[in-house]
């Protein structure tokens, strides 16, 4: 979450490149050859079925996970040929909300957001905790500073999830399927906060799921993971994908079956 | 922190200017507005929206500022707070378009009412209180816990208790040939132990054959029992506490309760049962593993007979000290079981609250073998065996 007025980054280099992506847990190959380019101010969806390597193409993405081929760069440069104090520059500027939320249990909504600032910068403990409520208010959890994980709903860890997320103002923020387990009208509102976050940030999200009605509402741009063939089969805005694809999987995908 | 050390050149630091012009307040800010840097003092703006008469509006002017991150914000956020009290309007388009509309998905949904926590320090006798009524809950949720457990022991009597057979097996085994290491060893070295501490009195009197009676009295008694009820506590009742206690924060015993099973029928009954089961056996082996120890002291170091020396502990043993020892180790059995359950089951649901359950769960066992064992002391004192 950072503007600049005088940007003086070249604005067209892409966020992330993935080129030549081998995924596998030891011997077994999840996912081959995926090459994909994800731009700044992307909604970039990752669609696939349940079980084809969504999770750990963004475990791979985040630094969680190391590739088993191929590179993935960033504008500072390829994550996984870099130092690890490099990498760790790199991934300072990403947010990641896990499928599950993963808030730590034992901390209040406020200490969560909070630990990575007192982690990463110099803040006083009165402007962390300004900028922790600032964060949940932009997700609607104004006023929850003091709860525990345990005491808010499932919608409202995943919203705190994205809050934690958001803490070090990343550039670049992963969600994990962040509408399972939502009713749809809070899957609509984070749907609507991604993109009003998006236009109001310039950040670039990237962002697992499967439910249709999200894909084509949020999404610019995509990549489709084939669990037969193991690899991609498609890449692009999804609603000319569906268009245009010949692939039969994906329109089975994109049709939910009815074609 | 001090300028100098600062990476960013003065001009680059964050300024404010606050302007005044017939009822109107321009804020004009400048420079970098992000979290490396410190912000300007609030405190001229709050000053400025209190003077008398108070400004009409409150105009933000941003032309000049170079980079702003989310701190920008908790700044403009809190001004704005300041000017709401102040019933001072604000006119917000001098920001940059995105931290506008950022400032106004802040501010979309109100704080819920009655949410926010107060943090107070309550008074003495109120905390006294709290106290009092935790104490009085605990109390309650035992006596539920245990009334629960003897419904289930009934509908075990009568055959119709629910859970996994082959469960059972399992937490037999763990709590049975898993432990014996860990108790050989335990045994063995207390066995020794107490040899040690008689031999070196008994010697003075020309009397080491009688190490045979004290190690044999001892272990057979209560040290075996106690051993194995320590040792299993540490082991088993905390593995308990610790596996009820995730299961609870997964909501697994909430899923268990949906399908009709009583938890305490299907989790708490099957290691209530083996570890009844097992502790007895456990402890008449640790009476073995002591009464070797104390063997090898008698005939490596006292040069006893080794025939003699079994048959001294054999003759000199009364046979109610083994039938004793068997009844404290059923009752610590089920002591560290429920113990470790009744932690688990109330288990927080974080992983802070699995490590309070288990800790506390091999604190109680511990608790409650210290006080089961004084009270079965005097019960057989009076009865006199
Ligand atoms: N730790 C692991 N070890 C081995 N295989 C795994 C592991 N995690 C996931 N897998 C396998 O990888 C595949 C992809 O998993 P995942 O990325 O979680 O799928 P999804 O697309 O549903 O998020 C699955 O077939 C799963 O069985
Ligand atoms: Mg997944």
């Amino acid at each position: 979450m950072e503007a600049s007025t005088s940007a003086a980054a070249p604005a067209e280099q892409p966020a992330i490149r993935v080129e030549n992506l081998t995924m596998a847990y030891g011997d077994f190959v999840i996912m081959r050859d995926l090459n994909f380019t994800v731009n700044r101010g992307d909604v970039f969806i990752i669609m696939g079925g349940s079980g084809c390597g969504k999770s750990t193409l963004l475990r791979v993405l985040v630094g969680l996970k190391e590739p088993a081929k191929g590179k993935i760069l960033y504008r500072e440069g390829s994550l996984w040929d870099s130092e690890p104090e490099k990498r760790d520059v790199i991934l300072r500027r990403t947010g990641i909300l896990y499928q599950s939320g993963a808030l730590f249990s034992s901390m209040t909504l406020a200490e969560n957001i909070g630990l990575p600032l007192s982690q990463y910068t110099r803040l006083k403990p009165k402007e962390i905790r300004e900028l922790a409520s600032l964060k949940l208010a932009l997700v609607g959890l104004a006023g929850f500073e003091d709860f525990y994980p345990s005491e808010i709903s499932g919608g409202m860890c995943k919203r705190a999830g994205l809050a934690r997320a958001m803490a070090l103002d990343p550039d670049i923020l992963f969600f994990d399927e962040p509408s399972a387990g939502l009713d749809p009208v809070s899957a609509h509102l984070l749907d609507e906060l991604i993109l009003e976050l998006r236009d109001s940030l310039r950040a670039t999200f990237v962002v697992v799921t499967h439910e249709l009605a999200s894909i084509f509402a949020i999404g610019n741009n995509s990549v489709f993971l084939n669990v037969e063939t193991r690899t991609m089969s498609a890449s692009g805005d999804p609603k000319e994908l569906l268009a245009h694809t010949t692939d039969p999987n994906l329109r089975h995908f994109l049709t939910r079956g009815e074609e | 922190m001090t300028h100098t050390t600062l990476p960013f050149a003065p001009a680059d630091a964050p300024r404010l200017e606050i302007l005044k012009d017939a009822g109107m307040l321009t804020l004009r800010m400048t420079g970098v507005w992000r979290k490396d840097i410190p912000l300007p003092d609030p405190r001229p703006v709050r000053d400025a929206l209190a003077a008398t008469p108070p400004p009409a509006t409150l105009r933000f002017d941003a032309a000049g500022v170079t980079a702003w991150d989310s701190l920008f914000l908790t700044f403009c956020r809190a001004v704005l707070a300041l000017a709401g009290e102040r019933r001072v309007e604000a006119d917000l388009s001098g920001l940059p378009a995105g931290a506008a509309s950022l400032l106004d998905l802040a501010s979309k949904v109100p704080e819920r009412q009655g949410a926010a926590r107060k943090t107070r320090h309550a008074p003495f006798l109120e905390r006294m209180g709290d106290l009092g009524l935790a104490v009085s809950q605990a109390v309650v949720n035992l006596f539920d816990f245990v009334g629960d457990v003897t419904l289930a022991c009934l509908a075990l009597l009568r055959g119709k208790a629910v859970f996994q057979r082959s469960g059972l097996v399992a937490l037999m085994y763990q709590a049975s040939v898993e432990a014996l290491p860990i108790v050989s060893l335990i045994s063995l070295l207390v066995g020794l132990i107490l040899a040690f501490v008689g031999a070196i009195q008994l010697s003075q009197f020309g009397a080491q054959i009688y190490v045979s009676t004290i190690v044999g009295i001892a272990m057979v008694r209560v040290m075996g029992a106690i051993m194995t009820g320590i040792i299993m506590a540490g082991r088993t009742g905390a593995a308990y506490a610790a596996e009820l206690g995730t299961m609870q924060v997964n909501e697994e015993i909430d899923a268990l309760r949906t399908f009709g099973f009583s938890p305490t029928q299907f989790l708490v009954l099957p290691r209530m049962i083996a570890l009844v089961l097992m502790m007895p056996l456990l402890c008449i082996y640790a009476d073995l593993m002591g009464i070797l120890g104390g063997f090898i002291v008698g005939v490596f170091m006292l040069h006893i007979n080794p025939v003699q020396y079994l048959t001294h502990t054999w003759q000199s043993v009364p046979l109610a000290n083994f039938w004793i020892g068997l009844v404290h180790s059923t009752v610590f059995g089920i002591l560290v079981a429920m113990a470790g359950c009744y932690r688990g089951m109330r288990c927080g649901r974080s992983a802070l609250g699995v490590g309070q359950a288990t800790t506390s769960a091999v604190v109680t066992s511990i608790l409650a073998i210290i006080i089961a064992t004084a009270i079965i002391t005097v019960a057989c004192n009076i009865i006199g065996v």
